[in-house]
């Protein structure tokens, strides 16, 4: 008999809190990877208790902070928080459409700490771009990065990429470029919450894929590091599976507009998580003491092939929102890795993509406003 | 290599944490860190120090000189320049 595995170490403490302080937003992009049933603004933590979630988190060793949502700006008190975040000695940084980001708002974010704007961006084309974020938006964001940049903020875009988008990379590296920006990260979708709905029409075809990634290596050589490219790879294409988040509970937590805490964004969708919540108990104790946050945490919960395999400490056995997503079980090998028992499912769904012939028939995010 | 003189150009510049890059004492990790917006480099020991005389005003020379007083035994001359020549190449500095 094997002896059993020994129990996860006590983890370190972690870095990032991704907080997500409304769900209401004025696009509805379909590759939305907010969950299917949103948060209402009633059920939203108060400035207070979002204020004492900052500082909680700053005592157990968080020293950046991502205010996101939905739309952060549809928060009034946001300039409030962002300073209860600064006073908690966190790094902020606000993820945004730049809907709503005018220079009097910009000023008080500044005013209050704010460090660093993160920018989404659907397509350097005006109009396509608005019919991807399903809303009115694009002069909004080409203003919100030139005040950005006015204000010598550094400024880093966003582009959610699927099959509508991927082959204009270009167009959105050269956008970056025009707007001053510092960064762009090229995400592939992942396929959580309402993206998951979309898959057929957002999933890329393989060889558009190829294409997108040799454009990356060519401006990055062009370049010269002068903007910063970051790609996600498409790990369901790729079929290697991701590191997701750094490993469960390993680096970040993620606050739900309502208090939930999670080891990520999505998961909230596994079934028995029982995830905390900051209104009962302390952060110190939903990180280190929690059964959601220990759930996956090291290796001992691994199936085989992951357990034997030398790409476990390098993936973390990748995704578990999407190992239950695809096979109804979160303990599974994630089915986008390519030794995954599971692997012939997704491979379904890549064959599938190619021969989806519409690939703007998705269906835009409700729910949001 | 060579250690500049007092007034190369690689001496003369003066270094101050570029917009964004915050420089931090953490007191969980006990250790010196820059935060930058998507990114937490963990200083070793004395880089810490060194850019904590990145104000702005002091030139490269003058850190060195700082820095030689505090630490006469450290190579300071021959190590420092290089590595603010290498964090303004990151863009950490300017």
């Amino acid at each position: 008999m094997t002896a059993p595995p020994a129990p996860p170490a006590p983890p370190g403490p972690p870095w990032a809190l991704l907080a997500e302080l409304t769900h209401a937003c004025p696009l509805r992009c379909g590759y939305c990877s907010n969950p299917v049933e949103l948060v209402g603004r009633s059920g939203e933590l108060s400035t207070e208790q979002w204020s004492e979630v900052f500082r909680q988190a700053g005592a157990l060793g968080v020293v950046h902070t991502h205010l996101s949502g939905g739309e952060p700006l549809l928060r009034r008190d946001l300039s409030d928080l962002v300073a209860a975040a600064d006073g908690a000695r966190l790094y902020t940084q606000l993820v945004t459409s730049g809907v709503g980001l005018g220079e009097r708002r910009l000023a008080e974010l500044t005013g209050a700490g704010l460090r660093s704007v993160q920018l989404s961006v659907q397509h350097a084309d005006r109009v396509t771009a608005e019919r991807i974020a399903g809303a009115r938006s694009f002069t909004a964001k080409e203003r919100a990065a030139r005040l950005i940049h006015e204000a010598g903020l550094p400024l880093g875009l966003n582009a959610v990429l699927h099959r509508g988008n991927l082959d204009d990379l270009d167009g959105l590296i050269r956008l970056a470029l025009d707007w001053g920006a510092d960064r762009i990260e090229l995400a592939n979708t992942q396929y959580h919450g309402w993206a998951a709905r979309n898959r057929a029409a957002l999933l890329p075809t393989p060889a558009q894929v190829e294409r997108a990634r040799a454009r990356v290596v060519r401006w990055r050589e062009r370049l010269g590091g002068t903007l910063e490219l970051v790609w996600v790879a498409p790990d369901l294409v790729d079929a290697t599976a991701k590191p997701c988040m750094g490993g469960w509970g390993a680096v970040s937590l993620t606050v739900t507009p309502d208090g939930t805490v999670l080891p990520c964004p999505a998961a909230g969708t596994l079934p028995g998580l029982d995830p905390p919540n900051v209104t009962h108990r302390e952060l110190a104790w939903i990180w280190r003491e929690s059964r959601a946050f220990n759930a996956f945490r090291g290796e001992s919960w691994m199936p085989e092939p992951c357990r034997g395999c030398a790409l476990r400490t390098v993936d973390h056995g990748g995704c578990r929102c999407q190992a239950y997503a695809l096979t109804g079980d979160a303990t599974r090998t994630d089915p986008a890795c390519r030794h995954a028992p599971d692997r012939p499912l997704v491979a379904a769904l890549v064959h599938g993509a190619a021969d989806c012939a519409d690939p703007s028939a998705y269906g835009y995010r409700g729910g949001g406003r | 290599m060579t250690a500049a003189s007092p007034a190369s150009p690689a001496t003369s510049w003066r270094p101050v944490l570029a917009r964004g890059v915050v420089l931090r004492h953490d007191p969980v990790r006990d250790a010196d860190l820059l935060l930058l917006p998507e990114r937490v480099v963990v200083l070793d020991g004395s880089a810490g120090g060194v850019l904590r005389l990145c104000d702005g005003v002091r030139d490269v020379a003058a850190v060195v000189a700082e820095l030689a007083v505090r630490h006469p035994a450290a190579p300071v001359a021959a190590e420092v320049p290089e590595f603010l020549n290498r964090l303004r190449k990151e863009g950490w500095l300017r």
